[in-house]
């Protein structure tokens, strides 16, 4: 606790981080503290179980996928930086920025944006969603409430309109094409105050 | 040693004896006398307006002192948060994005659908992102977390314990907050805790005495005395600084009282302007032996820890008690645990299915002098009550609500939930639907399941609306 001078100072690489993901000095202390918050043990990293305990989130009929898509395959804890990286996907779309042909691309961009919503889908990150992995979603959305058959009239249909290049599955392309006249920006944007 | 010495010792013991005597004397004529009485000398609200002005002045030089620097003064959250949530629906957001989506087909362009008109509800692969949002927005700041730590201020009271900005305090106020320690510690609390002593043991020794009168008028009016009058000591050894608003609606026999829960204090302020009949569980040592002697004077309803798993017998219990109409009101907490005073939780409807008159009793707590809350996973008892005894003051308010029945066609949750929403309402808390055992528990399943089916009948309903058409 102290000024936000010293707090800021505490992070390791914070310079980088805001760099990369764009959010102010002021997000990255709220974030910290949020951060510092649900890791009740202390440990300086979460662990799927710190995510569970959000009440909010148990209750999110894709929580477990959400919280997934925090954890690169193989790890088992995420530390702030991976953390605030993966929220960063989140800040609305900076307007107003220069484009600069060398840079990288920003994390909050409508491309990026749209890539973290394909891995809810894509869990087994062959860049394709299969027929299987739909079903899983729409599973685990409806949950018990409509039947078998029911799930894969939607499946199907759905994979129908997107696949063009009738592979039975769902590239990126194609998922991207298939929302293109969707508000990307507002959906999948959350407004951080002050 | 010798006669050198011997007067010397004289004269210290001299001194000590009238000191004491003062001591004692002014603990008696300004306290304890008024306590007995019901009457207040008014020192409490003049020491309350005092301490406001003091942290007024603490706070515009830290801000002051932070400004020289050219620091950012840390603002702790304010109610919103950290973020601005939409409180858009699900069925909202999805025809939202239904509508952006469907305007590809009007184009005539790229028709990618061949089966079902445009307009209709069926499932999009953006349906995610209404789930996906939510999910990431309560992983940046959830609701209930949130009631469970204690509430962050916008002034600073001169405590540590609810500071987030120890470093700009200049040397002024370095000394004003070490004069607080002092006051705090080296006076305050050793009064408070005489003051506690006293009343406790009072209640002890007066209620079992009384115990030994047959039962009738003269007992319960001296039960009633006693009783006031030893939460009233209580009351000042915390000094609680309480405001009682529509006495006029305080509960009468045969009903049950209801009341947010923030801390144990609730029960001294409630019980020392009016006569309840507690219920809880038996505990040991010094809360069973108080619960003990209690039990002597009039009726209270302690059960055993076997007894209280039992929810007919503890039922009946109760219902047998308000049927009585020469006994106390009951008091009775609903929420099950101690929630951090911004907010209501839900209630348990055990104490609504007895189907007596229910009053219901609104605490607002003043958070700039002092937190009330009790954070039990955080703090211990013994911690706790060290806590407040050497806080500045604690303020508070309560309401009395007119007294509420239920309903023909209501069954127990609704009323619940009735009661609850006027107690938010009045006491300026948030109404929250959570259950207060989720401090400790898991979400159970059953509130994933009302997700699923909101959706599923988004998707499926208007399946049936178009065979329907």
């Amino acid at each position: 606790m102290g000024s936000t001078s010293s707090t800021l100072l505490k992070i390791p690489n914070v310079e980088v981080l805001m760099q990369e993901t764009g959010f102010s000095p002021a997000h990255i202390i709220r974030l910290h503290d949020r951060f510092k918050a649900l890791d009740k043990e202390g440990r300086g990293h979460l662990c799927p179980q710190d995510f569970g305990a959000i009440k909010e989130l148990a209750m999110n009929p894709i929580g477990d996928r959400i919280i997934g898509a925090f954890f690169s395959p193989g790890k088992e804890t995420v530390d702030f930086h991976t953390f605030v990286k993966i929220l960063a996907h989140f800040r609305p779309v900076d307007k107003d920025r220069p484009k600069e042909p060398n840079s990288p691309e920003p994390i909050n961009s409508r491309s990026n944006k749209l890539k973290f919503a394909f891995q809810l889908y894509d869990q087994d990150k062959d860049g394709k969603i299969s027929r299987d992995e739909l079903l899983k979603v729409l599973r685990s959305m409806l949950g018990m409430q409509v039947t078998e058959e029911q799930l894969e009239s939607i499946a199907d249909r759905t994979i129908q309109e997107a696949d063009l290049d009738r592979d039975e599955a769902i590239s990126f392309e194609e998922f991207r094409k298939s929302l293109e006249k969707v508000n990307i920006d507002h959906k999948m944007s959350i407004r951080f105050l002050r | 040693m010798g006669p050198f010495m011997s007067p010397f010792n004289n004269l210290l013991c001299m001194l000590l004896g009238i000191s004491f005597t003062v001591w004692f004397t002014l603990l008696l004529v300004f306290i304890i006398v008024p306590a007995i009485f019901g009457l207040s000398f008014g020192i409490r609200s003049l020491y309350m307006k005092m301490l406001l002005k003091v942290f007024k002045w603490a706070t515009v030089r830290m801000e002051r002192g932070a400004k020289e620097k050219n620091h950012l003064l840390y603002k702790p959250y304010s109610l919103n948060g950290i973020i601005a949530k939409e409180p858009t629906s699900l069925e909202e957001e999805l025809k939202e994005i239904r509508r952006n989506g469907s305007s590809q087909d009007l184009d005539g362009s790229a028709s990618l659908t061949t089966g079902p008109s445009p307009s209709s509800s069926e499932f999009e692969m953006s349906d995610t992102f209404y789930f996906c949002r939510r999910g990431i927005e309560s992983i940046v700041d959830d609701e209930v977390t949130k009631r469970f730590t204690a509430e962050e201020l916008d002034s600073w009271n001169l405590l540590t314990r609810s500071n987030y900005n120890f470093n700009h305090i200049s040397t002024r106020l370095t000394v004003l907050w070490g004069l607080g320690v002092v006051i705090r510690y080296g006076f305050l609390l050793p009064l408070r805790l005489t003051l506690a002593i006293t009343g406790v043991s009072l209640l002890v020794v007066f209620t079992t005495m009384i115990g030994f009168l047959p039962n009738g008028r003269v007992k319960n009016f001296l039960s009633e005395k006693v009783h006031l009058m030893c939460y009233r000591i209580c009351v000042r050894a915390l000094t609680a600084i309480i405001t009682y608003h529509h006495s006029e609606n305080k509960p009468k026999n045969g009903g049950i009282c209801v009341a947010n829960h923030t801390s144990p204090i609730d029960i001294i302020i409630l019980a020392s302007d009016g006569c309840y009949a507690m219920v809880g569980q038996i505990h040991g040592g010094l809360m069973g032996l108080i619960q003990k002697s209690m039990v002597k004077a009039c009726p209270h309803i302690w059960f055993e820890r076997s007894e209280v798993k039992d929810r007919h017998l503890v039922a009946k219990r109760l219902s047998d008690h308000v049927k009585d109409k020469s006994k106390l009101p009951i008091l009775i907490f609903p929420e099950g645990t101690c929630i951090n005073n911004t907010s209501v939780m839900m209630f348990k409807k055990g104490s609504f299915e007895i189907g007596s008159t229910v009053y219901p009793v609104a605490i607002k707590y003043d958070p700039r002098f002092g937190d009330a809350f009790w954070n039990s996973s955080k703090f211990g008892m013994v911690n706790y009550l060290l806590r407040m005894m050497s806080s500045w003051a604690i303020v508070c308010s309560v309401w009395y609500l007119p007294p509420m029945s239920r309903q023909e066609g209501e069954d127990a949750v609704q009323f619940a939930n009735r009661v609850k929403a006027a107690i938010a309402r009045q006491g300026g808390l948030v109404d929250l639907l959570w259950d207060g055992g989720l401090k400790r528990g898991k979400v159970k399943d059953t509130f994933k399941e009302e997700q699923q089916k909101l959706y599923s009948k988004i998707l499926v309903g208007t399946q049936e609306d178009r065979s329907r058409s």
